[in-house]
């Protein structure tokens, strides 16, 4: 494991980014963006595939990550949430897969590094995303035949594999796998992580973090929190936790269940609040902290961060802030209960 | 997760998790686990034919029984040589995967095939059972199947089965299962909570030798097995047990029963049955138990041709003639409504059958004759000539005449048309007190009101999700523990935020006129209306619910509550309170110097496991059992008091009945902790010493102006100030006397016995507070023995005429419910006293005591009253908590508002 990563985390709340896709809507960037010499003649559009811009604008990657690493970022995530091959068939971007993963990692980490060095006594960490795909395992797209499956474990294990493979290439700290609404398919990618670590005969830290789709308390899947937790509690995990969907302050009780049932360190990194009508986030680094220092007062977490609707002002925002507090103490016999 | 030098330790903490849609957590206090069995192909030919005809929507319906049934867990199996079983796992699967009442539950994949194991495991996103792997194939299969599971994410049952067969003694059934663990927890670093052993149930009756002794040495090894490989669970096939009685129910019911009963004592924390099929052990005809547990214990030479003998007759038993009363002679209609007004059931079903015979609909027996007697009680009830106890019988004579009617009425229209209105009744969230909500519930039945009763702590959201579904007329909530009285303005509050339009009743113990003026009804612009007991919900509801009264009587409650809030306020500035800085400066002064603490003849921690039932009811305060019956008096006086004497003797006569049973057939096993300290107070802390470690209990302290002389109390004063330089010491206790109730609890509702059903508990709870009072008595003599030569009457003890105290958390002197966690984990009161607290800090079972033992002869009770924002400030300083989290549990104490 990550010893420097151990010792940080022990010793303060780690602060992980803001989102990514709110930071490159800034640049206004169009089709040829995405495209370059590169992709010039693919035959379908690629706007909007953000996962590309690692490949075709890395400068524009890389000038997020600096932004949120001068935020106080101590862990910033690889611009891979649709890095898997399931996700990238929309576009019909498979082969792109390994470069975009791999060239990502090293984006972010060589961003990571440069800042370490300016400031050794704060190691900065990258976090290779891996994202939910846009395929669910445990439910039928199709209202008519609910046996009916778009994808299937074994599928989502290999897509995975390869995603989570290419990251480790790259060079990064952390695998995490985020924004997990079908817990399913969080399974076929620990199962992944599993057999990564037994073929290269090495683990590295693992974080898994759940959606709570809305005040059900329930995963899109139907599972409460506990429910989550149980079902994911057999992989080695470093942490697990909660992002998206909600704001923190939707997203208190919930977090307070895992930060009460969990043997793993505790991360959340909630949206902007809740989106207004146009589909945007309007709640500012301010009013989002101060819904955060709740957590932080009721010692819930080990990480925190943003997920949509986030940016580096909120992120420096809540950076300071948790600063002030201490980070929650995993109970021993939490930890033996698992 | 595991580090493998963890398994030394005998731990209690490695739990079995499980998950569906929700969490299933064994935990110690997890008496048992119900698998259903029922989808499984090679043991029900009827789901065989439906997955063969893939009659799917129909094989889902079973699954649904077994969870409506009550099943935990639900087995699926499909191995049957003329499906594709892979395929039949996968399809059922993901089919119940769509139907969230089915997934709720953890599912269990039972197949002798690893691929379709394999298969079901990529299937399903909760954490199942893997039924089953072993040994049966060698080491190496067992590591390769067992390792799939722990990456996966999944707990396994382990047959005992080996390279040689399958264990049929007791020495190979522990010599595969300890080899399989060690397999597991040593080389795998397998979680010991997700092991789950299964030691071969075998028949027994079967005319063989050699299989008497079957259901023995399975009880031996699973006891074994749970003393020896700490963490792992057990569990079996049950029906096995049976099997020579194929087509004969009630013996193979009966067989079960008895089996799981011996089973669970020795230690079996899981059987694969048929949940909705469960006999009850202490329900079992008693010459078939005896004839069966002779044949289970294998007990005489000749138990199992006695058995196949009296199977033989069990067909038809005879019910007894009716002994005939002069009333009996009467019309129909007057002996219904004799029977309700008397609450006599024994005839009832006959009477109704008459009645139905001589009228044209099953309603129109419902609304005459039923409703005219339910009518005169009602009347009787409203004048002060019939008393609850009595009404809550005639409830039950009404509730059994309807339901016999039920099955006739299908086809008129739906008898709910004429109800006066429906009522939504719950106890909220994180709290557990129920027999007041029960009484109101049975009153309001009893006046022609439909009632919805969810039941104790239920979340808000579910509430008001059922307010919207079953569209009721008013919703009613309870609650005893003070962090009750919070979750009522949030209720309040959410009603609000959805805009509802029903009122809302406030009941329940702790609550009361004043808090539900101030705190509550501001925050709701419907009706609210707090109702002091059950007599007085009639009348709240009918003038809620009339359009004639409604108007006016919402505009009274509303004017009085207004009026509340004012006096309220104007009453704040003039109680006036005293900062904790000069409270604590008029402490009592207790002369320390010339006091020696007694010295207790023993310190730590003791328990015991089932203290004696008939000697705790020598010490029974009968007093509060009336008042839990709003019969209001002294007992003994109340028997013969001219109003209600003949309906407290009634009801006295009838406790005493379920008494005896409790005693004899020990429905009830009563389970108590206490622990003596060495401890000194630190300001209003108590600083005691436990397995060597420093613990800080914290105590409140008043805060309003004294008289002339009178100190401002807190409960440290009475403990030795360390600065005395005296060693003084503290008690703390857990008592409950409700385990086993929820079993005849279920009985009695079953049995829409709801007057019973509510003795029992009442009679509970009475007897967890004889409990108090008993050990308090016993640690006063023997234990501590400060008092050894206390010789005091029950009713001495009733007026506390002993020196030393028992307060307990929640209550007046120390008010803040939070401490019980700490007075818990001192104590281990879960583990050893089987009493749980709730997220709020209740206590389950509900009835159960807990507290302090002071010993001071000046200590007394006194109530903390309110307090200032001071002191809430210091406490969560002294608890290391924030100062919101604090005033949180400290809301019902405060002199200001939050």
């Amino acid at each position: 494991m990550n010893e420097i990563l151990e010792q940080a985390i022990q010793q303060r709340i780690l602060i992980l980014d803001g989102a990514m896709g709110t930071m490159i809507q800034g640049y206004h960037l169009e089709e040829e963006d995405f495209r370059k010499e590169k992709f010039i003649n693919h035959h379908k559009p690629l706007k909007g595939n953000n996962d590309l811009l690692s490949l075709t604008r890395p400068d524009v990657i890389k000038e997020i990550h600096r932004k949120y690493l001068e935020a106080g970022a101590d862990i910033v995530e690889t611009n891979t949430f649709s890095g898997t091959t399931i996700a990238q068939a929309d576009y019909e971007m498979e082969d792109a897969v390994y470069n975009i993963n791999f060239y990502s990692a090293k984006i972010a980490k060589e961003e990571a590094d440069r800042m370490t060095a300016l400031t050794p006594e704060k190691p900065r960490f990258v976090a290779g995303a891996v994202g939910p795909t846009n395929r669910t395992a445990s439910i039928s797209p199709n209202v008519n035949d609910p046996g009916y499956r778009a994808i299937t474990f074994d599928e989502l294990a290999d897509a995975y594999k390869f995603q989570i493979c290419a990251l480790l290439d790259g060079g990064i700290d952390i695998i995490l796998i985020e924004t997990v609404f079908d817990t399913l398919n969080a399974k076929a990618a620990l199962f992944a992580v599993q057999t990564v670590f037994e073929e290269r005969g090495r683990e590295w830290p693992v974080i898994v973090s759940g959606t709570i789709t809305d005040n059900s308390g329930r995963t899109l899947t139907g599972q409460t929190t506990e429910a989550f937790l149980i079902s994911i509690a057999h992989a080695p995990l470093f942490a697990v936790g909660l992002n998206c969907a909600l704001g923190a302050k939707e997203l208190r009780p919930y977090l307070q269940i895992m930060a009460k049932t969990s043997p793993f360190y505790v991360c959340v990194y909630p949206n902007a609040g809740l989106p207004n009508e146009f589909g945007g986030y309007d709640q500012d680094a301010c009013s989002m902290s101060h819904e955060i220092k709740e957590f932080l007062e009721l010692q819930l977490v080990n990480i925190v961060g943003g997920c949509c609707g986030t940016t580096p002002d909120h992120i420096q925002s809540i950076a300071k802030l948790a600063a002030n507090y201490k980070p929650r103490l995993i109970l021993q016999d939490i930890v033996e209960s698992y | 997760m595991l580090n493998p030098t963890k398994r030394l330790i005998l731990n209690q903490k490695y739990y079995l998790k499980l998950s569906g849609l929700e969490p299933l957590v064994v935990t110690p206090q997890t008496n048992f686990v119900n698998v259903g069995e029922r989808t499984n192909v090679t043991g029900s030919k009827v789901f065989l034919r439906m997955i063969k005809e893939e009659r799917y929507e129909d094989a889902l319906s079973v699954a649904l029984e077994q969870v409506r049934g009550g099943a935990q867990v639900l087995d699926i199996n499909m191995d049957e040589g003329m499906i594709d079983g892979k395929a039949a796992m996968v399809k059922f699967l993901r089919l119940v995967m769509a139907e969230p009442e089915i997934s709720r539950i953890p599912i269990m994949i039972d197949s002798s095939k690893w691929e379709i194991i394999e298969e079901g495991l990529k299937n399903v996103q909760g954490k199942c059972i893997v039924n089953s792997i072993s040994l049966k194939a060698g080491e190496e299969e067992f590591i390769h199947q067992a390792k799939l599971c722990k990456k996966y994410g999944a707990a396994v049952v382990v047959m005992a089965f080996d390279e040689l067969g399958q264990a049929d003694t007791y020495e190979r059934r522990i010599e595969i299962c300890k080899r399989s663990y060690d397999l597991l927890v040593d080389r795998l670093h397998f979680y010991p909570g997700d092991i789950i052993f299964d030691p071969n149930i075998f028949p027994v009756a079967t005319g063989i030798e050699e299989h008497r002794d079957n259901a023995i040495n399975f009880f031996k090894a699973t006891k074994w097995i749970r003393e020896h490989l700490p963490g792992a669970l057990v569990s079996g096939g049950v029906s096995n047990v049976s099997f020579s009685f194929r087509g004969n129910n009630i013996v193979r019911e009966a067989m079960h029963a008895v089996f799981l009963y011996h089973g669970i004592q020795h230690g079996m924390n899981m059987g694969i049955v048929n949940p909705a099929m469960l006999e009850v052990y202490d329900e079992v005809d008693k010459v078939l138990l005896e004839y069966v547990e002779d044949v289970i214990l294998n007990r005489r030479e000749d138990a199992t041709e006695r058995l196949l003998e009296y199977a033989e007759n069990i067909k038809g038993n005879t019910k007894k003639e009716a002994v005939s009363e002069e009333w009996r002679s009467r019309t129909v209609e007057e002996r219904l409504t004799h029977a309700l007004v008397k609450g006599i059931v024994d005839y009832i079903e006959i009477d109704v059958e008459e009645a139905r015979q001589q009228y044209d609909a099953p309603l129109s027996i419902i609304e005459g004759p039923l409703m005219d007697g339910m009518n005169v009680v009602g009347d009787l009830f409203g004048s002060g000539k019939m008393f609850l106890p009595q009404v809550v019988k005639s409830a039950r004579v009404m509730k059994k005449a309807v339901a016999y009617l039920l099955p006739f009425m299908e086809d008129s229209i739906d008898g709910q048309s004429k109800k006066a209105g429906k009522i939504l009744l719950a106890t909220v969230k994180g709290d557990v007190h129920d027999i007041g909500k029960n009484i109101v519930g049975v009153v309001l039945s009893c006046n022609n009101y439909e009632i919805i009763d969810l039941g104790v702590m239920v979340p808000c959201e579910k509430l008001l999700e059922v307010v919207v579904q079953e569209q009721v007329d008013v919703v009613g909530v309870s609650g005893l523990i003070t962090p009750s009285l919070d979750e009522m303005v949030f209720v309040a509050k959410e009603m609000e935020r959805k805009g509802m339009k029903i009122p809302l009743l406030i009941g329940g113990a702790t609550t009361s006129k004043i808090h539900t003026a101030v705190k509550i009804e501001p925050q709701y612009q419907q009706p609210v209306v707090h109702v002091m007991d059950a007599s007085k919900s009639v009348g709240v509801v009918s003038s809620l619910l009339s359009e004639n009264l409604k108007n006016n009587f919402i505009q009274q409650t509303k004017s009085e509550y207004a009026e509340m809030r004012e006096r309220h306020k104007g009453k704040k500035v003039i109680k006036s309170y005293i900062t904790l800085e000069a409270a604590q400066k008029n402490a009592i002064q207790l002369d320390w110097e010339n006091y020696t603490p007694p010295i207790p003849k023993k310190l730590g921690v003791y328990s015991f496991d089932d203290y004696s039932i008939a000697e705790l009811s020598e010490y029974i305060d009968w007093t509060p059992f009336f008042s839990a019956w709003e019969l209001h008096g002294k007992f003994p006086e109340i028997l013969t008091d001219k109003v209600v004497g003949e309906a407290a003797s009634k009801l006295f006569a009838d406790a005493q009945d379920i008494l005896k049973k409790i005693i004899d057939e020990k429905w009830l096993t009563a389970k108590g902790v206490y622990g003596i300290f060495p401890a000194n107070s630190v300001g209003d802390d108590i600083l005691i010493e436990h397995e060597g470690k420093p613990i800080f209990l914290h105590h409140l302290r008043q805060q309003n102006k004294k008289g002339e002389g009178l100190p401002n109390n807190c409960l440290s004063d009475f403990i030795a100030p360390q600065s005395s330089g005296k060693q003084d010491y503290i008690g703390a206790f857990a008592v409950t006397a409700g385990i086993g109730i929820e079993k005849y609890l279920k009985i009695f509702e079953d049995n829409l016995d709801d007057y019973n059903r509510i003795i029992l508990k009442a009679l509970a709870d009475r007897l967890a507070e004889a409990f108090a009072e008993r050990l308090h008595q016993r640690v006063r003599k023997e234990f501590w023995g400060y008092a050894s030569d206390e010789d005091l009457s029950n009713e001495a003890l009733i007026r506390e005429k002993y020196q030393g105290i028992r307060p307990a958390p929640g209550y007046p002197a120390c008010p803040v419910h939070l401490e019980k966690s700490t007075l818990f984990e001192i104590l281990q009161a879960t583990e050893k006293a089987e009493i749980i607290l709730t997220e709020g800090m209740a206590m389950v079972p509900t009835a159960a005591v807990s507290g302090w033992y002071f010993s001071h002869p000046e200590s007394k009770y006194f109530g903390v009253g309110k307090i200032g924002r001071d002191q809430v400030e210091d406490y969560a300083s002294r608890i290391g908590q924030s100062f919101e989290y604090t005033e949180r549990w400290l809301a019902s104490s405060l002199n200001y508002d939050i």
